[in-house]
């Protein structure tokens, strides 16, 4: 009940994602790539976690990807600053790994699993940007 | 607690040489003054006591101890009007334990009410997938809270509509207010022992006939498939254990912190195709009288769910087959399964019970 809107919590940073966040002060989507088993490894890791190798490189996304799944939130203490209830998504990317985000830009309705998403950026107060996600042909 | 469970076996605590405890097994050890030979700690959240059958289980087996305890005791509905406050002490996000628990960094952003919310995710994708209808997952509320209206203890025990829950606020989408568990105060207990030494006790013994566990995740935006539980895992290998087949279970403690929880160990656990635990849940078959009672004591839907639920599940499985559930009591009950999920769908854990006739 505080008089000031709640700012989003902000992601702390472990050293294994400073590459992940220092992409994000350029509003870049980035992620790791296994270069043994050819795919990416979300959240950020030492080991790929499927054949457990360091030997991994990261790559810029395309920022595209489809809604896997969502709900709204209609419970109070809400931690984005958002207004009322608020959809909280894990968006599946293109390049074939899932993140928790939020969706913005597009009325509560029109929400729908699968439908196709693009990245957008919410400033965060240290310069990063915190990566959400809107309909990809624009507001809905 | 363990008094009670240890007397109503015909042991003592002098009996006892194996503890478990989904916290600190020595702190229980050291509070009873046990020094046990066997000791497990492990906590998968609401599925630790299912684990805790299974690994007291082996090391009966395995002769590391004789008589081992489990117990549970929880009070967040006294904790919370003790503090004043209407909430906001639900844990937030997976437990920490190793380093910075990475929920903080990729999941809390977000704004994601945990518990609940993982589960809501859950619900969406398999509405979406399936056709599952916010009735059918509401119509698993009904026939529990049917169930719940013939346990004395239970905490809510009018009957409710399938209209009542779907007209109860919406917490997080699409899940209402009376498709989620309760917050309550409670404990449970076990004890267990060798097949043999338990012919002599007090009680008819129930018997451990098959135990499985798994778990694929535990933030839930890593889980593999948001329809498809460890269960899948789980499930069939306790069956296999006990060469029991789905047809053969006479009572299912399905653990229930939501409605969807339910459903998706329905299909999981082979009780019904992937997909089809809507349609399965829709006519009622899960409350009294139908062919697949589920969650006798009212679940955590309506009788208890103090935050690690599973404990009550083999509570209400025992006895069961032990034939002491007066009113609700699932006549002839030979074989209960209690089916523990932990984490966010993230650690599901098996186990077959079977009373005597069931050895046969
Ligand atoms: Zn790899």
């Amino acid at each position: 009940m505080s008089a000031t809107p709640p700012r989003r919590m902000e992601p702390p940073v472990i050293p294994v994602a400073e590459p992940f966040w220092a992409a994000t002060r350029e509003r870049r989507l980035v992620v790791q790539w296994c270069l043994e088993c050819d795919r990416p490894v979300f959240y950020p890791r030492e080991n790929c976690p499927l054949c457990l190798s360091t030997n991994l490189e990261w790559r810029d996304c395309s920022g595209e990807g489809s809604l896997y799944s969502f709900t709204v939130n209609h419970l109070s203490g809400n931690p984005t600053g958002a207004e009322g209830p608020f959809p909280v998504a894990i968006v599946e990317l293109a390049e074939g790994f899932r993140m928790m985000s939020n969706v913005v830009n597009c009325p509560l309705e029109h929400l729908e699993v699968d439908m196709a998403l693009r990245v957008t950026w919410e400033e965060l107060s240290d310069g990063r940007n915190y990566p959400l996600f809107e309909p990809a042909g624009g507001t809905a | 607690m363990i008094d009670q469970a240890l007397r109503d076996a015909g042991l003592s605590i002098k009996d006892v040489d194996g503890v478990c405890h989904a916290g600190s097994s020595m702190q229980l050890a050291e509070y009873l003054g046990v020094h046990p030979r066997f000791t497990d700690s492990t906590m998968t959240g609401g599925s630790s006591f299912e684990v805790h059958v299974e690994h007291a289980a082996a090391a009966i087996a395995a002769g590391l101890a004789d008589v081992v305890i489990s117990v549970y005791a929880s009070t967040p509905r006294g904790d919370r009007a003790r503090a004043g406050t209407g909430g906001g002490g639900r844990r937030g996000g997976p437990p920490p334990g190793m380093g910075p628990n990475p929920g903080l960094e990729w999941e809390m952003p977000a704004g994601i009410r945990l518990p609940m919310g993982a589960y809501a995710l859950a619900a969406t994708r398999h509405m979406a997938k399936y056709g599952t209808t916010a009735e059918q997952l509401a119509q698993i509320a009904v026939s529990t809270r049917e169930w719940a209206t013939m346990n004395p203890k239970a905490r809510y025990q009018s009957p409710i509509t399938i209209d009542d829950v779907l007209n109860s606020p919406m917490q997080s989408s699409p899940l209402h207010l009376l498709d989620c568990c309760l917050v309550t105060d409670g404990a449970g207990a076990f004890v267990m022992t060798s097949a043999e030494r338990a012919k002599s006790l007090a009680k008819a013994p129930a018997y451990v006939l098959g135990v499985g566990t798994c778990h694929d995740h535990s933030m839930i935006s890593q889980m593999p498939d948001l329809t498809t539980t460890a269960g899948t895992v789980s499930g069939p290998a306790a069956f296999s254990m006990a060469g029991i087949k789905a047809g053969d279970v006479d009572l299912l403690m399905g653990y229930d912190s939501f409605t969807i929880t339910a459903l998706l160990h329905l299909e999981d656990l082979g009780f019904c195709g992937k997909g089809e635990g809507g349609p399965f849940a829709e006519d009622g078959r899960l409350g009294p009288g139908g062919s697949l009672p589920m969650n006798t004591n009212g679940g955590g839907l309506s009788y208890t769910h103090p935050g690690m639920y599973g404990m009550f599940l083999l509570v209400e499985a025992v006895r069961q087959l032990r034939g002491e559930c007066g009113q609700r009591q699932v006549p002839g009950a030979e074989i209960a399964v209690a089916h523990g999920s932990g984490g966010v769908l993230s650690c599901m854990s098996t186990v077959v019970l079977g009373a005597e006739a069931a050895l046969s």
